[in-house]
């Protein structure tokens, strides 16, 4: 038994030690955000937060994890009360299939809390571990900065001051 | 700080001292700026040469900033002394080597002096390129003639006074510099030779993989026992290899043509570059540098041959090496090799797709942790649209504690050395430090390659 | 599809053919309201159909329901892929019922609740689904405007809809809801509806957001991987390693006794672990795929080679376009040869389904572009009757086609059929998605023409050699459980899409008019790799070989790559597109690239019938590395009447990204028994690090003009920018896809 925070709550987690994160958010916690790509580390579609910290959940086991903060997609807001991210991503309609956009979005915020002022390049540099087959990029690109101007205007949330420890 | 003001005050010494013959030394005349040679006067075969023997040389390796044009220099070069920075070698007339004749470029190379009579930094390894010969700097003088000249001024080098006076250098070089004495062996075979001629001169293997004394020079005596560069470790490459498995001229050849081994893993860091450069080149060439490199390691002392193979029959096992830790699978460190390791390192996919079993691993092996600590914590990136391998990057997910318990573990079970010291203070510095191979560019263009042509049949 | 068949293109007739030797595919009826591309029919001829799909649903009700309570659910037999599809027909409902946007609810393909379309696929459903919602929408709010006459005492002329509702001129309100009464909607569509006037639209033809997204963004559930209904259990495949692999012999017992292992199935060659927890599930397969021994037949062609592996399959040629005119004189004449290699869908996650079996009944919840035919499938695999089995799309990851959807929903009903009364989630593994999902054929075109004295084409010929595009639907032996159990199906012959649409040969026929004209299929029957359809089918291959060829012959002319295509050129909606493409891009004639630049440009119309998309590019290359860049790519599209512009916009997009992945990286890799690309390190995609600096997207918006479909029409010129540019900055011509940096650098070096 080991306790996790995820978004701000302590959970009793029974998985064994060696679990991935993924498996834990998605088959324990049943949170949908976080998405089995690979479970190889190759394209970034399982990425969440860990102290600040954009990590791939997939080779992440539970025995790393003791003592740290996981943030997941929901732990930043929701449809009726989005975080900066989440509405940068509604207002350019940054998603086909969608189904990496949430891992997209996970390293975008850490980023952001860690240089709000980031460069295209700079993102481009930072989204080098994520796949979209979809071919959304360019998108996605224009909402993380949509979301940086939107995080300039706005104080962080609880949810995101949590993420960003 | 202090080394510095030490060494400049050495030097200065030394032009008190020998004032007179050091200023015969010094200063070195203009050779006169020419007309840029017309791109279509130099033969389509000799450029063809000059190509490959730049490939050997690695010269757009450091002439490059990746992602930038080619040549074009700029690429900052960390020395213990300060940041140089590689200059402009394209043909372009003002900021490059456009009005360079070829003598200007030949005493470049063999005598590291610009055309204008300064001394050029020793960064530029010209204690190996004076080996090269005539026949080869022509080669090479029509290969990059022919580039596309790009307008690039050269940065500033960042060196403390009095190590920015280039005057200085004489100085060095009267110490250090000793011109084109590479003689052939005939005692040894011809591709032995050719190898040693390669070696030595162009490919300046031991520019990354002998150690420099305090004053930046490599030390003589101990040549291939291991340097630095960009804040990785290049092994030794004498009888002090830390490989697990010894090198051979086979396996050293696959390895410099295809960036990996079985036995060895996949080049990464600096040697990313060099590999990929090495699989363009004429294989006779690599199979000299093979030749003459596997006589540098020399035949493994029988107990080292031994291990070798254990280590090899155990990675095809799955077995544990033997270490004090090794049945510990209680400590913090086995654990997180249990589980976030060992799913791709004991997959039994082999590389360089699978994850190398680490008791063939060399990074585990040496006496350096800054290896593992580069890859562990950056991972391994994919080059741009080939086939490459992709390694996860941990730096996020572990912390320097649990990272240290992890490389003790990693140390123990996977080697036979004893442990590390200072591994904390290692992993700390790794975090810390970006380095030019892993960094992707200011324009997150490219990627460090290894040309993966090779690697169609995993 | 043996007999030459001579075709000119304006007077298709637009039935879909069956012919001969039957295709298996679902019928695809094209609407009506082509006006003005289609022949009037003869005056002896039936009724025409209605419109879309209600061809073959014709009721109103298939299509529509409202309640009593004034909720209006909207059924779609077509599925939500990520192209905005459920949006924008629930756009086209509330335009055409007058109702506001939120008040109505799309229900997506479920056998048990839809309309049969088929298969969301060959960027049909605009055409067929689309159309037919919006006719019984207009037709449904015909009808209420009817029965409210009939209630208010008030001509039609008096009245109108707004809102959910019927408002008469003398005031008097009827609710939808409260005009609804019985079999209303139970009526057959008639063939004519009356339209809203394009220019009265008030959501539809505008950017109304995905209702898909918010979901998406906020990790609601949205995809059948977030399904966890009450009970579930975890199963994991153990797939052989090659392709007729046998299982010899499998020591389950230590794997049975694994934490959290419920139970292992084999049937046959068919080998699969269920479990309590997943992560469990996934180290017990990993056990049993190490006690599994399997014996290994396969022997797959050489990758290196395959333009000869091609060439000496067994081929039944057609020749599918013929036009001649001797009195045109060729002077020059060149010849080319292109090729492409398999290529993957690469779904960025891998296949999943939820089965499960209660009560003699199968449900399985699966991401299959077709429930129908899947459906069909199942039932066959199983032994059942068809009606026993009910199959429901929810939504995967993206699927460009067929992909291993299909095959994991059979997955999970054989497993649930084991374990009845539970729900039995099966997801495929990463390499199980690389290894086992039916690729895009390879295919080998061979171009020869010549140009008469004033540099236009006299004479064109054109040969296709490739396997079909689709395996669909192919009942239990398209399905690799079908095909791996115990009493195994055999795999059903391969059978070519018979034109106008095409596989193999789809936009093989080129768009152009040419006064002589040659066009061959070389149908391979035999699949050395496992095939089916992605995106675009053949198209893709022969657009990149027309519309590189036409450069070709332009430089041959010396003439501009624009001007050149526009004098071969009479469809006017086709020049349009080509001119609003170059004009945005900033095509001048004799422009000269920058250094390391070039600039590339190709056209064409899916299908020939579909939407038309025309592309310019600009790329960078690298002359010391090969190394290419799209930097950046101009669009334009006409695709009729658009339904959501920025939907539209982000198809192209989209399109334009994954073809450049495709045209410069992409490639199946085998060696001489497995399929060795499993993964993204030995099948590369596109990253971030060549994504281009911007892609604009044109629309011609065509008010009142019939739906094109557009989902792949951006894939062949977009292949075909990128080569035409690549050779515009290196001169030199390559052909053959993927057009690496090391290809690149050796024809640069060379």
């Amino acid at each position: 038994m080991m306790t996790l925070k995820v978004n701000g709550q302590d959970h009793q987690i029974d998985s064994e030690p060696d679990t991935p994160l993924l498996y834990v958010l998605r088959d324990e916690l049943q949170l949908n955000a976080a998405k089995f790509g690979c479970g190889l580390g190759q394209c970034g579609a399982c990425t969440v937060i860990v102290d600040g910290k954009a990590v791939l959940s997939c080779v992440t086991p539970l025995v790393l994890l003791e003592g740290k903060h996981v943030t997941t997609l929901e732990g930043l807001g929701t449809v009726s009360e989005p975080a900066p991210i989440q509405r940068a991503f509604m207002e350019e309609q940054s998603a086909q299939c969608g189904y990496c956009i949430a891992g997209m979005m996970m390293r975008a915020q850490a980023l952001l809390q860690r240089n709000p002022k980031a460069s295209d390049e700079q993102i481009r540099a930072e989204l080098a571990p994520h796949l979209c087959r979809c071919g959304t990029h360019m998108r996605i690109l224009r909402a993380i900065h949509r979301a940086a101007r939107l995080m300039d205007t706005a104080e962080l949330s609880p949810a995101e001051q949590r993420s960003a420890q | 700080m202090a080394r510095s003001a030490i060494i400049g005050g050495a030097f200065a010494a030394l032009i008190v001292g020998g004032a007179g013959a050091v200023f015969l030394i010094a200063w070195r005349p203009a050779i006169a700026a020419i007309e840029p040679p017309a791109p279509q006067s130099f033969a389509p075969d000799l450029v063809k040469r000059g190509r490959e023997l730049a490939a050997i040389g690695n010269c757009n390796d450091c002439h490059t900033v990746s992602g930038s044009k080619s040549f074009a220099g700029g690429l900052p070069v960390p020395t213990p002394f300060g940041t140089v920075f590689s200059s402009n070698i394209t043909p372009d007339t003002e900021t490059g080597i456009g009005r360079w004749s070829e003598a200007a470029f030949r005493r470049a190379m063999l005598a590291g002096v610009d055309r204008e009579g300064r001394h050029l930094y020793p960064t530029f390894p010209y204690d190996h390129f004076t080996n090269v010969s005539d026949d080869d700097n022509h080669a090479l003088y029509a290969f990059l003639m022919t580039r596309q000249p790009v307008r690039a001024p050269a940065q500033d080098n960042r060196l403390l006074f009095p190590l920015n006076q280039r005057v200085m250098i004489a100085g060095w070089k009267l110490l250090f510099f000793h011109r084109g004495t590479l003689q052939p062996n005939p005692a040894k075979s011809a591709e032995w030779n050719r190898g040693a001629y390669l070696v030595e001169g162009l490919a300046h293997c031991g520019a990354c993989h002998t150690p420099r004394n305090p004053l930046g020079a490599e030390r003589a005596n101990a040549s291939f026992a291991g340097g630095n560069v960009d804040n990785w470790k290049a092994y030794a490459l004498n009888a002090q290899s830390s490989s697990p498995v010894p090198w051979d001229a086979e396996a050293l050849y696959a390895y410099l043509r295809d960036g990996w081994h079985p036995d060895h893993g996949t080049a990464r860091g600096p040697m990313a570059e060099v590999v990929r450069n090495l699989s363009q080149v004429t294989p006779g060439d690599v199979q000299a540098i093979a030749t003459y490199m596997a006589d540098k390691f020399g035949p493994p002392a029988p107990e080292r041959s031994r291990k070798g193979e254990e280590a090899l029959a155990q990675a095809k096992s799955g077995a544990a090496a033997s270490g004090p830790e090794a049945l510990r699978m209680d400590s913090p460190g086995a654990a997180i090799y249990a589980s976030a390791c060992a799913t791709c390192h004991e997959s039994g996919r082999p590389p360089p797709y699978g994850g190398i079993n680490l008791g063939l691993s060399t990074a585990i092996s040496d006496p350096d942790p800054r290896n593992l600590a580069n890859i562990v914590l950056s991972g391994v990136r994919p080059v741009e649209g080939e086939r490459s391998p992709i390694m996860p990057a941990f730096a996020g997910s572990m912390n320097d504690a649990q990272i240290v318990s992890l490389f003790n573990y990693l140390r123990s079970r996977f080697s036979n050395q004893p442990a590390w010291t200072g591994v904390e203070k290692t992993v700390r510095e790794a975090r810390g430090t970006e380095t030019a191979s892993l960094q992707p560019s200011a324009g997150a263009r490219q990627a460090p390659p290894a040309d993966p042509a090779q690697r169609a049949k995993p | 599809m043996n007999a030459p068949v001579d075709l000119d293109r304006r007077q298709l007739d637009r039935r879909q053919v069956l012919a001969g030797g039957g295709a298996l595919i679902v019928s695809f009826s094209l609407t009506n309201a082509f006006g003005e591309d289609q022949a009037a029919p003869p005056a002896t001829a039936p009724a025409p159909p209605p419109p879309g799909s209600l061809k073959t649903s014709p009721y109103l009700d298939s299509w529509l329901r409202i309640d009593a309570d004034g909720s209006i659910t909207v059924f779609t037999g077509k599925a939500e892929l990520g192209q905005g599809f459920k949006t924008a027909f629930q756009q086209i409902a509330a335009e055409e019922l007058d109702v506001p946007f939120a008040s109505l609810k799309v229900v997506t393909a479920d056998t048990k609740l839809t309309a049969n379309e088929g298969y969301t696929s060959g960027s049909h459903s605009m055409q067929d689904s689309g159309t037919a919602i919006q006719n019984a929408a207009a037709q449904a709010r015909a009808l209420l405007l009817n029965e409210a006459a009939k209630r208010l005492d008030l001509p039609v002329r008096r009245l109108k809809t707004e809102t959910g509702a019927v408002i008469g001129s003398n005031g008097r309100r009827l609710s939808y809801g409260e005009l609804v009464a019985g079999d209303m909607l139970h009526v057959q569509a008639t063939p004519t509806s009356k339209l809203k006037e394009p220019a009265t639209f008030k959501v539809m033809g505008k950017s109304v957001p995905r209702v898909d997204i918010p979901a998406k963004v906020t990790g609601g559930a949205a995809y059948v991987q977030d399904m966890r209904p009450a009970g579930m259990v975890h199963a994991r495949v153990v797939r052989p390693p090659s392709y007729g692999a046998e299982l010899t012999g499998c020591d389950t017992a230590a794997v049975e006794k694994m934490t959290g292992v419920v139970k292992v199935v084999r049937d046959g060659n068919f080998l699969a672990v269920v479990g309590n927890r997943e992560f469990q599930t996934v180290k017990a397969m990993k056990a049993l795929a190490a006690a599994a021994q399997w014996k290994e037949t396969a022997k797959l062609p050489k990758q290196d080679d395959l333009p000869s592996v091609l060439t000496s399959l067994p081929a039944q040629t057609s020749t599918i376009f013929e036009r001649s005119d001797p009195t045109v004189f060729s002077q020059r004449t060149i010849e080319a040869i292109y090729t492409r290699p398999y290529q993957a869908h690469g779904s960025i996650g891998p296949s999943c389904a939820v089965a499960e079996f209660t009560d003699g009944k199968m449900t399985v919840w699966t991401h299959t572009q077709g429930v129908y035919p899947d459906r069909q499938g199942i039932a066959e695999m199983l032994h059942m009757a068809p009606d026993d089995v009910r199959c429901i799309h929810v939504e995967g990851s993206g699927c460009y086609g067929h992909n291993g959807a299909d095959d994991a929903a059979a997955d999970a009903a054989l497993i649930a059929r084991a374990m009845p009364d539970t729900p039995v989630r099966v997801q495929w593994m990463r390499e199980q998605e690389h290894g086992w999902e039916p690729f895009g054929p390879a295919m080998m075109t061979r171009l020869k023409a010549s140009l008469d004295g004033d540099g236009k084409i006299a004479d064109w010929n054109f040969e296709v050699w490739s396997n079909t595009h689709s395996m669909r639907p192919g009942g239990a032996g398209c399905m690799l459980a079908g095909q791996h159990m115990e009493q195994a199906f055999a795999v059903p012959p391969a059978k070519p899409l018979p034109l106008p649409e095409g596989g193999g040969d789809r936009n093989a026929i080129p768009i152009y008019t040419f006064p002589n004209a040659h066009v061959v299929h070389h149908f391979l029957p035999d699949m050395p790799l496992r095939i089916s359809a992605m995106r675009s089918l053949g198209a893709y291959h022969n657009v990149f070989s027309i519309e590189s060829f036409m450069d070709e012959l332009a430089a041959l002319a010396g003439a501009d790559p624009v001007a050149f295509r526009l004098k071969h050129l009479d469809d006017p909606r086709g020049r349009e597109v080509i001119e609003k493409a170059a004009q945005e891009f900033g095509w001048r004639k004799d422009q000269k690239a920058p250094q390391d630049r070039g600039y590339g440009f190709a056209f064409a119309r899916y299908k020939n019938l579909a939407a038309y998309c025309a592309i310019a590019s600009e790329v960078e290359v690298n002359r010391e590395t090969g190394r290419p860049r799209l930097v950046r790519a101009v669009a334009a599209v006409d695709s009729g009447q658009v339904v959501n512009p920025d939907s539209l916009i982000n198809q192209i997009e989209g399109a334009i990204v994954q073809s450049t992945s495709w045209t410069l990286y992409e490639s199946v890799t085998f060696d001489d028994s497995r399929i060795t690309s499993i993964d993204w390190q030995t099948y590369p995609i596109l990253r971030f690090d060549a994504v281009p600096d911007s892609i604009e997207v044109h629309i011609i918006n065509r008010p009142g003009k019939p739906f094109l479909g557009s989902g792949e029409t951006g894939q062949g010129p977009a292949a075909a920018s990128l080569a035409n540019a690549i050779a515009n900055a290196t001169g030199k011509r390559l052909r053959d896809l993927p057009l690496t940096r090391k290809r690149i650098k050796d024809a640069i070096d060379a």
